[in-house]
């Protein structure tokens, strides 16, 4: 059977990997390519890039590291930030991403997801949405979870599956950063609607966290974290081996 | 050199650096005397059969690839690559491959359950056949060692020729072969060190 899969995500900007990370033994701990050949020797099933540059010079250098990158990691890579129109994931898929992760880009423009689906497989076309509770409603947010868009989140995610996306991130703003465990009730909720895979996102703080999300919900295909990566808080070959002991099926 | 056979479909930048990593030559090429000229060949592919098979044909590569298969020049086919190699296709209607392997490739819906995801996107173990000798591209593997797959369509009534299969609700062909021609429906240039050691052991056959 198809293993649970353990994602890092990179977030760089200016071609450097932010948030900072802690590494023993690695020289440039903000050099996305040094960083995503540690991740990929060290067990990593894929490998998520978000530029959060601004400015078209920070879009260009992204892209020069994309292709470094894609020229030395040999798992899946997935793209995203700035995803906008078809020409962005012309883009990145040039660069040798595998998959291109949309969202603000989709919520200006429902049919972009429809139309990169179409012309590059629904393999190709990640659907990432950041969701917060509002009056206790799962309600999108946009702009890196500063925007309330006041659209509900589960049926927004529902109908980006219909249209063609191949796989849902969920973004828990409300579990984002806390480290006390992924947002389960929320997951729960978008795994009820899409037969597409779920990746989990949001809220990892240490190896029974991941436990739990396996356990609790078979459905969620993929746990994504960064800062307790980055930072060896959790070792993926570590979390890797607790979760294959606990009957988790993980390639190791 | 190895041919890594350019005929217009898919991105194949990530095969030739893999290639590259191993310190192999390749050359990304369409033209005939090169491909005629290489070592070994290798035939990618992502998207619909249909349309690869007809780009094969309007470019005569697929003329091109039998003549050089038939003097036992190796050859492997990776995904939509491994399918092309097959007698037919029943993607979206009813195709003819290159017919270097027996068999059919068919929707994957016909046998895994309903409750499973199609496409089968992920890693996945492999399973070798009982009772044959291991292919030499798996010199490097262990049975259960994982690959990474992307596919709705997986190829059958190939028994003889299976030369791994992996587990998807029901056991579908994970790679098969034919004398010099093998094919893998899976990603060795996306499946790590283990994917690498494939393309290693192909290129020391």
């Amino acid at each position: 059977m198809i293993t649970k899969r353990i994602i890092p995500c990179l977030d760089v900007k200016d071609g450097r990997v932010v948030k900072g990370v802690n590494f023993l033994g690695l020289a440039d701990v903000s050099s996305p390519v040094k960083l995503a050949e540690f991740y990929s020797r060290n067990g990593a099933d894929e490998l998520v890039f978000y530029d959060i540059t601004a400015s078209s010079d920070g879009r260009r250098l992204f892209t020069e590291i994309l292709t470094e990158v894609a020229s030395k990691i040999f798992i899946p890579l997935t793209v995203g930030g700035g995803i906008n129109t078809l020409e962005d994931f012309d883009r990145v898929l040039k660069c040798g991403a595998d998959k291109v992760s949309v969202n603000s880009g989709a919520i200006k423009n429902p049919s972009l997801i429809g139309e990169a689906a179409k012309k590059y497989g629904d393999q190709c076309v990640v659907l990432s949405a950041d969701i917060k509770r509002v009056d206790g409603k799962f309600t999108l947010f946009a702009k890196g979870g500063r925007e309330n868009t006041g659209i509900d989140a589960i049926e927004w995610i529902k109908r980006g599956a219909e249209n063609g996306a191949g796989e849902i991130v969920v973004n828990s703003i409300d579990t984002d950063g806390v480290k006390n465990g992924f947002d389960l009730p929320m997951l729960e909720a978008v795994c009820s609607v899409v037969k597409v895979p779920v990746i989990a996102s949001g809220g990892a703080g240490n190896i029974d966290h991941f436990k739990t999300l396996f356990h609790t919900l078979p459905a969620v295909d993929a746990g994504l974290a960064a800062s307790i990566f980055h930072f060896g808080e959790v070792g993926i070959k570590d979390l890797k081996d607790e979760l294959y002991k606990d009957g988790i099926n993980v390639r190791r | 050199m190895i041919a890594i056979i350019d005929y217009g479909v898919g991105n194949l930048f990530s095969l030739s650096s893999s290639f590259k990593s191993i310190g192999a030559d390749t050359v990304v090429t369409g033209d005939p005397e090169v491909i005629r000229k290489a070592e070994k060949l290798i035939l990618p592919g992502v998207g619909a059969f249909r349309d690869a098979a007809e780009k094969l044909r309007a470019t005569g590569l697929d003329k091109v690839i039998l003549e050089e298969t038939a003097k036992g020049k190796p050859l492997l086919g990776i995904c939509l690559g491994m399918q092309m190699l097959f007698e037919k296709s029943y993607e979206y209607g009813e195709y003819e491959g290159l017919g270097l392997i027996p068999g059919s490739v068919v929707p994957m819906k016909r046998v895994v359950p309903d409750d499973l995801k199609v496409p089968h996107i992920g890693w996945n173990g492999l399973i070798f056949p009982k009772n044959k000798e291991k292919s030499k591209i798996f010199k490097y593997l262990n049975e259960g060692d994982h690959m990474y797959f992307v596919h709705s369509y997986y190829a059958t009534d190939c028994k003889d020729f299976v030369s791994s299969e992996t587990e998807y609700g029901a056991i579908l062909t994970a790679s098969a072969e034919k004398g010099n021609v093998y094919g893998v429906q899976f990603h060795p240039e996306k499946s790590g060190e283990k994917g690498l050691s494939i393309l290693k052991a192909f290129c020391e056959i």
